[in-house]
């Protein structure tokens, strides 16, 4: 398969960026939600909209009511997502909740699918524990309670999970804190008695929470996939998440040098346009080396990915490492290459860096990611 | 089965049945190379036997037609026999600066007649050729080199000296740029064609801080060069006064060969074998290691891609600049990690267990990576200009 997009690729490219420019515009989406100090951190009539553009079903298999593309198709979207700072549910739900419930049974998959296809309902995934994303260690507990299960613990960096009619939660249901069996995924609904959200606004003015599970009680049927058998799962929406949010970095970081680049070609200074002093145009082109790179692993690893290929898990880890790095040079070339205005709330350059602030912490930073690759690799 | 399913498992059994065992070690010395010519010698009878199979195949050069010595593939069965080569690690068969640039710029800008000679040289590994570019007074600016060829008629009389002419002392012809018209700089050069025995020329390698000797100088002192090889068979590239065209193509082509797009090994990731060469590494070294297996494995993904469209006619025409930039760049980075993972033993310059110094002769070799086929500075002069279009560049 090569490298580049196919025709209808290359079609849902353009209807995505179209859309996306349109109507998931910086001004539209972003700044208009923040600036009325939206608490979901994003308009639900977009989410509609996303619906109606077949993207939030996109992952969802076609007999339960979705498209059944695959992760290379979520990562055109989510490129245009990037390049627009479009603030959506639509990494959570459409990718890393409707991955986990691509291994649910039948009945929870009719109870939870429609919704998030219909763009009715959005949903999250409450994986983290603590500050730093590491899922290999799982403290929160599900101990048997009658027929169900009953939840205890905390999880934080839930995105938008005070706005959300179900969450995936990954508890230990066996075994010591980082054994990796004994995990299982509960879908949890949001009127569950006991859990409580703590919302905070982040830096790229998205909404996330601290949530706590104090005894929440859970049906047997909450359990996606099987008891103690959630490892697996989690690794797929993992894998899935990340290079989702690999694919949204390269958006962010192409948005982020176009916009610098044409800064480039408009700025004067000492007479001149600044564009033409081969100081900056060094940079720019080293820039635009490591963005195109950044974009090249992330189509790889999603073509991989797509495909089961067992060399999947180690690309993703490249490229959610590689679009950390590209992605974090971008907005720090950008605010400095605007020089004081990029200083400016006024102008977008400066929610570009917000933006990649926190799309890098999301499912494991460039750190988290580059030591994977060694250990993945044998070192 | 698709076709492709079918040509690969013709690839596989083929290739099961005609590469030797011992073709199929990573290259360790520069004898492990094949590099045709007329006077080439094999290391072994397996290096033989592999060359004189792929060639009566059409693999040296499988994507060139068969009436020039290749074996006609479309661009995916090339990429499916490249893949199943470097699946059993097969080496090339054979190397040559004819296949890797002479040979794309005949395919362009060649007559019949020049295809069919020196295409099929080329393929079968009869002529090896170098490339005379550089001068002492030209280098990143290349267009200023004054090599001249005063026209005679029916050849012209060519006095000059080129540098960094790779192998000239063991190359069989030289493609050479030649200035024919002092007075346009750009619409003055011709890309002529000549045997390195002709009369009036000679070479004299240059040792390097590697203390090897790859290129050499390479001097023209009264060197006639006839217009014509016979019938169809000009003496030159494209147009007379035009062969600034071809060079520049021709550049495009060296920087992908430099920037180790077409595979191999040159930016794979390391760091497992550092480990196993020196047992446990430093955590701040470890860490360096993962970062550029980062880099690597992402460059390779690009590679890919960067082939990809290039095959399918996609991709920006100065893509190549961006892909040698950052393929010498990493290359250089590469050997300063393997520099420190090796320790005080990467300093030997002539021990046996380094093989003569190979570990600090490839680093220091390695530092030529971003300045051959035009600097780092110049690629990035290039992005700038023809694919960001910043003013002025």
């Amino acid at each position: 398969m090569p490298l580049y997009h196919d025709d209808d690729q290359a079609m849902l490219a353009e209807t995505a960026s179209q859309f996306m420019a349109e109507e998931g515009a910086i001004a539209k989406q972003l700044r208009h939600w923040r600036d009325r100090d939206c608490k979901d951190g994003f308009g639900h009539g977009l989410w509609k909209q996303f619906a109606e553009m077949g993207f939030t079903g996109m992952l969802v298999s076609e007999d339960d009511g979705g498209l059944g593309m695959g992760s290379y198709e979520a990562g055109i979207v989510l490129e245009e997502i990037g390049r627009n700072l479009t603030p959506s549910p639509f990494l959570a739900s459409s990718v890393l909740a409707a991955t986990a419930l691509k291994h649910a049974d039948s009945n929870a998959r009719e109870r939870w699918l429609p919704g998030l296809v219909s763009g009715d309902h959005v949903y999250t995934v409450a994986i983290d524990e603590g500050a730093k994303h590491r899922p290999e260690i799982i403290k929160t507990k599900a101990e048997k309670s009658g027929n169900g299960f009953k939840l205890t613990g905390q999880k934080d960096f839930v995105l938008h999970g005070a706005s959300s009619d179900m969450l995936v939660v990954a508890a230990r249901t066996s075994g010591s804190d980082d054994d990796a069996d004994g995990i299982t995924l509960f879908a949890v609904p949001r009127d569950a008695a006991n859990m409580s959200h703590d919302a905070v606004r982040l830096v790229d003015s998205s909404m996330a929470t601290h949530t706590k599970f104090d005894g929440v009680e859970l049906d047997g049927d909450a359990v996606i996939g099987e008891v103690d058998g959630g490892r697996e799962i989690l690794n797929a929406m993992l894998a899935a998440g990340r290079i989702g949010a690999a694919a949204e970095g390269v958006g962010v970081a192409s948005g982020a040098m176009d916009m610098t680049v044409d800064y480039l070609k408009q700025r004067k200074q000492f007479g001149k346009l600044i564009g033409e002093f081969q100081a900056l145009q060094h940079r720019a082109a080293h820039l635009y080396s490591e963005v195109e790179i950044a974009r090249a692993v992330t189509m790889k690893a999603a073509q991989l990915l797509d495909g089961g290929s067992e060399k999947a898990d180690l690309m993703i880890s490249v490229a959610k490492a590689k679009v950390a790095k590209a992605a974090g040079l971008a907005v720090k070339e950008g605010v400095q290459m605007h020089g004081g205005i990029g200083m400016t709330d006024e102008y977008d350059i400066g929610l570009y860096m917000k933006r990649d602030r926190a799309l890098q912490e999301f499912l494991g930073d460039m750190y988290y990611h580059a030591g994977r690759v060694a250990e993945l690799s044998g070192y | 089965m698709s076709d492709h399913e079918a040509f690969r498992a013709e690839v596989r059994e083929w290739l099961e049945a005609n590469c030797p065992p011992e073709m199929r070690q990573p290259v360790k010395d520069e004898d492990d190379v094949y590099w045709g010519g007329r006077n080439a010698a094999f290391k072994n009878d397996a290096q033989k036997a592999w060359f004189e199979a792929c060639r009566d195949k059409g693999y040296t050069v499988a994507e060139w037609p068969e009436a020039y010595g290749g074996a006609g593939l479309t661009p995916a069965e090339g990429k499916i026999l490249r893949q199943e080569m470097s699946r059993i690690g097969a080496r090339p068969p054979l190397s040559s600066f004819g296949i890797w640039m002479l040979g794309p710029a005949l395919l362009k800008f060649g007559t019949e007649g020049q295809k069919q000679k020196f295409l099929n040289e080329i393929a079968r590994g009869e002529i090896r050729w170098c490339q005379g570019y550089s001068e002492p007074g030209s280098g990143s600016d290349l267009v200023s080199m004054q090599t001249f060829g005063e026209d005679k008629g029916d050849h012209w009389i060519v006095n000059g000296q080129k540098i960094w002419t790779s192998y000239a002392d063991e190359a069989d012809w030289i493609f050479c740029l030649v200035r024919t018209d002092k007075a346009n700089k750009y619409q003055g050069i011709t890309f002529m064609l000549f045997d390195m025995t002709s009369d009036g020329v000679s070479t004299k390698p240059i040792k390097l801080i590697s203390g090897n000797s790859p290129f050499c100088e390479t001097f023209m002192d009264d060197v006639k060069v006839p217009k014509s090889y016979g019938e169809d068979i000009p003496g030159y590239v494209g147009e007379i006064n035009r062969g600034w065209d071809v060079a520049k193509y021709l550049l495009g082509h060296e920087r992908e060969m430099i920037s180790g797009a077409g595979g191999g090994d040159r930016t794979a990731a390391i760091g497992a074998a550092m480990k196993r060469m020196s047992g446990e590494l430093d955590a701040v070294l470890r860490a360096e290691l993962a970062m550029f297996d980062v880099d690597a494995l992402a460059y390779s993904a690009m590679g890919e891609k960067f082939l990809d469209e290039m095959k399918a006619g996609k991709g920006h025409p100065a893509q190549p600049n961006m892909m040698k930039y950052v393929g010498t760049e990493l290359n250089k980075t590469r050997h300063e990690l393997m520099m420190a993972a090796g320790g005080s033993r990467a300093l030997e310059w002539e021990s046996e267990e380094t093989r003569g110094g190979k570990p600090a002769r490839n680093w220091l070799r390695t530092k030529a990576n971003s300045i051959e086929g035009g600097t780092s500075e110049v690629m990035l002069n290039v992005i700038s200009k023809r694919i960001l279009d910043l003013p002025g560049a």
